[in-house]
């Protein structure tokens, strides 16, 4: 009894998994055969006749996929980096100390996970224009960071808020200042938490098409999601270079996901986000 | 808002420390207040400002009051398109909500339940797609879905349903479906791990007691677990409507900025873009654009409202 | 130690400060913004490198963006003061508004702009003609482009009427083994400009209908249009399997593995054809209906450059544009990219056959430019969306040809003053 319900569970689940991998997979298999093999069978192996990696020479030499990788690993990095401490900051700020407008600076803070920045484009386009950053990736970066921080603080808070008051506390009475308290003391206690910030923030920004096509769609300061949509459009036609292209976009972030997955996981049920 | 956060005076918590120095608060709090208000707020205020605006024959700016509303809701020339993406876009949070959330619920209490084996690995492949950007996803699931390559027919036919394959991501009826379909499988998994997060922090001697008396899992799930994460199934709802009423990327990389076939799978998003930054002969009109943004950005603060509303009292009813 | 939160924070803003760029370079080249990214080999490693073979001390580099975020970009870009020196100008409205917003300087003193045509010119200047802004590059020609594998091998012939050309597709579809048509609807504008622009001047007469249209004189519910879209609904039983979820690049592909026989096409489609596909191709002109004595093709003016006013190097640029004047570019251009046909009166020699006998339909058929550009897009409803929708419809059959001449109609008549008499 207990054993087939086990069985159904593994079966409900692995059937689940394979409907989320499948289209993965089929990308990358695709991208190793010959544009005749994709479309004589999208479903076989690579065999002798239709095994090719011409895609890939195609990307490496058609485009400048290094350098878009290394713009969205900037931009992620560092909004990231920028997020994390500037979010565990103010939640520490609005969670450890008392002060007049506080409830409301929660309240305005929460605003930005309500609505989606790109509402406000117009103005940021101009804004960015009026400061000489379009088509740099300090644009980015900074649209990054004000996009994410309302989530980051309101993750980060959760957490802090669960941070047994002694803590800090004992550290106040040894004479520790107020700032070392924070790197010292609760930054570490925070880890996990930082993972799930790290998650949440780091695969929107690694994915989103909608900035850096309007404030940065220069071949230099170009993404390597945009990238990916250029040089899809360029060669529409020439699927084996475009699934190599996709197969590339797929591995860092996926490859991101796993290395942080098992903090995540920590993180999301030592209690934040309940 | 400054005034806030540099505030005078520091009060003296229950549990808080001693006054913090002014500027300690302010090292802390002015970094992202600063960015977040100059790059979000500030922009946000800006677009409701100049969809109140609009260019005059000269060509120069000029106050137009609620005019862009009410061509926007008005005029046929735009209010048909507008509706016509109100409604696509409310069928997409639909969609979401009774078939995304439900999976994601069901997965997750599969992955809770005790001793399961391979646990990590279900959790990282069910939401590697989350992971993925709008293009890669577009085009996989079009890949697919095409006709022409018979991916999915060949697939169907095989188990004997090829008689039921059809081009649905080019019908009016059922483009859309297939979109949201194609967005919910790639978002399933936040949901699932939020879900499933509540559902393992359930203490185990609420269940215990119920496991004593001889109920299974499944009873044990429905009778005490579900209600528990009932507020994250609410936050998820809330995130799924937020998510879904600014939605943009999928469609315009599956269908393009005209949202075909006859505008049946056009939303707010689309519909914003094509306004403000036109399409191919059509010239972008920025005022309209923003009459659009602020709308949105009103049926979301409404959205948010009323779940505000609804959670608060339920909170309140549950536990006077 | 208070220091160190600040520190961390100066950190943080110092790295972002350093993300902007660096102070600019001693000689900035010229940097060209185009749609065009499939054609960047050609411009970097032929047309530029010509160019500097004249003039080595102008650096010039080709920058595109994507097609279909093209004008979005370029617009953000230009708003911001960071788009290059020579911008490639859409014809018609959306350039002429950049003119209008002083993004583009006029160009009448440009010495070999005289060799250009003057319905080259007509795309890229003010409404009372008097200023252009943008140097003529090339127009693109409608067509349908055939396997002649597949023709040799079913015994076909190239149809010359439209009732021919539906005896030839019955006669693919009858053998069963090609797609007689490829084109899909999924992305609508296959179907306006491949299908609706490619044989609707055969029935407006080209130049001349179109010119009615804009005058007031012609309405887009009269018989050629209704007659227009009733050809393309008739296509619908030769087009491919599920075309309504067929995408352009599905269609191109169909074409080049050698499974469709006829491309409704452009002519910009033949060097990519070339790399892909494995068969001998050829094209015909669109079939004309039964009975008429002259045929009318959609020679489309497609493609300009002009100068961005707020350029530092304009002189330079305008060295540029006037090179993109002469025969020598004429000619370099329009062999490496067969399909753009010039616009300037030089004599030319073109090495791709296909693209000769696109080129030559000139002398046998009159040519015109898609109907919705000039003009008639410039409101709301926009035409040029409508006749988008409307053929993709019509194909799909979820509106008939005269329903859809009508609703056309109906969104012009809605703010073009000439058609609401």
């Amino acid at each position: 009894m207990r054993r087939a319900g086990g069985i159904a569970v593994h079966a409900a689940l692995a059937g689940y998994c394979v409907l989320a991998l499948a289209p993965i997979v089929l990308v990358i298999l695709n991208s190793f055969k010959t544009r005749r093999g994709l479309f004589g069978d999208p479903l076989g192996l690579p065999d002798e006749q239709t095994f090719s990696i011409a895609g890939y020479l195609k990307v490496m030499q058609g485009s400048d996929m290094g350098l878009y990788f290394a713009n969205s690993l900037i931009v992620t990095g560092v909004s990231l980096v920028a997020v994390a401490l500037f979010g565990a900051m103010a939640a520490w700020a609005l969670s450890a100390y008392r002060f007049r407008g506080r409830a409301a600076l929660g309240l305005f803070l929460a605003i930005g996970i309500m609505v989606p920045i790109r509402l406000g484009t117009i103005a940021i386009v101009q804004m960015m224009a009026g400061l000489s950053l379009v088509n740099t990736l300090g644009a980015l970066v900074l649209v990054y960071i004000a996009q994410a921080l309302p989530l980051a603080i309101f993750i980060l808070s959760e957490f802090i808020a669960q941070i047994p008051r002694d803590l800090p506390d004992a550290a106040r009475c040894d004479g520790v200042g107020e700032t070392r308290i924070f790197f010292a003391v609760i930054l570490p206690l925070i880890r996990p938490a930082l993972a799930i910030v790290a998650i949440f923030v780091m695969v929107p920004i690694w994915n989103d098409l909608w900035f850096p096509l309007i404030l940065a769609p220069g071949e230099e300061t170009r993404t390597l999601t945009l990238g990916v949509q250029q040089f899809i459009g360029q060669y529409v036609t020439d699927w084996s270079a475009v699934l190599a292209a996709l197969t590339l976009a797929i591995v860092p972030v996926a490859a991101l996901y796993l290395a942080l997955s098992r903090q995540l996981v920590r993180g999301l049920t030592a209690g934040a986000l309940k | 808002m400054s005034i806030a956060l540099t505030g005078h005076a520091v009060e003296r918590g229950r549990e808080g420390p001693g006054r913090p120095p002014r500027r300690v608060l302010a090292l802390f709090l002015l970094p992202a207040v600063a960015v977040y208000s100059v790059f979000s707020i500030y922009p946000l205020l800006a677009t409701i400002a100049l969809s109140t605006r609009k260019t005059n024959a000269a060509g120069l700016s000029e106050f137009a009051g609620l005019a862009n509303f009410i061509r926007l809701f008005f005029d046929p020339n735009w209010s048909d398109a507008f509706w016509n993406a109100l409604a696509n876009n409310t069928l997409f949070f639909v969609i979401h909500m009774a078939v995304q959330n439900p999976i994601a619920i069901a997965l997750a209490a599969l992955l809770s339940l005790p001793g399961l084996r391979a646990r990590a690995f279900y959790r990282t492949a069910i939401f590697l797609p989350a992971t993925l950007s709008v293009v890669i996803v577009g085009f996989v699931w079009q890949l697919i879905l095409s006709p022409l390559w018979g991916v999915s027919e060949g697939l169907m036919s095989a188990v004997g349903l090829g008689g039921w394959f059809a081009p649905w991501l080019g019908r009016e009826g059922s483009a859309l479906v297939v979109l949201s379909l194609m967005s919910v499988w790639q978002f399933v998994g936040i949901p699932m791990l939020l879900i499933h997060a509540a559902l393992i922090n359930i203490p185990d001697d609420l269940t215990d007691a119920a496991l004593v008396d001889g109920a299974g899992h499944w009873r044990i799930f429905w009778t005490i677990k579900l209600p528990l994460v009932a507020p994250t199934i609410g936050l998820v709802s809330i995130l799924t409507f937020v998510g879904n009423f600014n939605a943009f990327d999928l469609i315009y990389a599956v269908k393009g900025a005209l949202a075909g076939p006859n505008f049946s799978t056009d939303i707010l998003g689309t519909f914003f873009y094509r306004t403000f930054f036109g399409h191919q002969l059509q010239a972008g009109d920025p005022a309209m654009g923003a009459a659009v943004a602020t709308v949105m950005f009103v049926i979301i603060l409404a959205g948010v409202a009323v779940y505000l509303l609804a959670f608060q009292r339920r909170l309140k009813g549950s536990n006077p | 130690m208070r220091l160190c939160a600040s520190k961390a924070v100066l950190a943080v803003l110092a790295f972002l400060v350093l993300l902007a760029p660096a102070g600019a370079p001693l000689a900035e080249p010229l940097r060209i913004e185009s749609w065009r990214s499939d054609d960047r080999d050609i411009w970097s490693g032929v047309i530029i490198p010509a160019f500097n073979k004249r003039y080595p001390d102008i650096a010039v580099k080709f920058t595109p963006s994507p097609p279909r975020e093209y004008d979005a970009s370029l617009n953000a870009r230009l708003a911001g003061g960071t788009a290059g020196d020579l911008i490639t100008c859409r014809p018609f409205d959306a350039s002429l508004k950049l003119f209008k917003a002083g993004h583009l300087v006029a160009l009448d003193d440009l010495k070999g702009l005289a060799r250009f045509r003057d319905v080259a010119r007509a795309a890229w200047r003010t409404d009372d003609g008097k200023v252009t802004y943008c140097l003529p590059m090339a127009s693109v020609i409608h067509g349908f482009i055939y396997n002649r594998r597949i023709f040799e091998e079913l015994k076909l012939s190239v149809p010359k009427t439209v009732s021919e050309f539906f005896a030839t597709l019955d006669k693919i579809k009858a053998q069963g083994r090609y797609t007689p048509l490829a084109m899909g609807t999924a992305d609508q504008w296959e179907a306006a400009t491949m299908g609706f622009q490619n044989i609707g001047p055969n029935y407006w007469k080209g130049e001349q209908g179109r010119r009615q249209l804009v005058s007031g004189d012609a309405r887009l519910s009269d018989p050629p249009y209704v007659a227009t879209l009733a050809q393309l609904a008739r296509w619908r039983p030769y087009l491919g399997r599920g075309f309504t979820a067929q995408s352009y690049a599905d269609s191109q592909t169909l074409f080049t593995l050698g499974r469709a026989a006829i491309y409704p096409a452009g002519s910009w489609e033949i060097a990519n054809f070339r790399k892909l596909a494995d068969f001998p191709f050829d094209a015909f002109p669109p079939p004309v209906p039964d009975g008429a004595q002259d045929c009318y093709i959609s020679d489309h003016t497609d493609i300009g450059i002009g100068i961005n006013a707020a350029s530092t190097n304009r002189k330079q640029a305008r060295v540029f544009l006037e090179w993109m004047t002469t025969k020598e570019f004429a000619t370099l251009f329009a062999n490496a990219l067969p399909g753009f046909f010039p616009l300037s009166d030089h004599k030319l020699v073109l090495n791709d056959p296909l693209a000769q006998t696109f080129l030559n339909w000139r002398q046998m058929c009159k040519s015109t430019i898609r109907n919705s550009y000039q003009i008639l897009s410039r409101g709301t409803p926009n035409l040029e969306n409508e006749i988008w929708n409307v053929s993709a419809q019509v194909i799909n059959g979820t509106l008939s040809p005269r329903a859809g001449a009508e609703k056309l109609q109906q969104g012009l008549a809605a703010w073009y003053p000439p058609h609401r008499r």
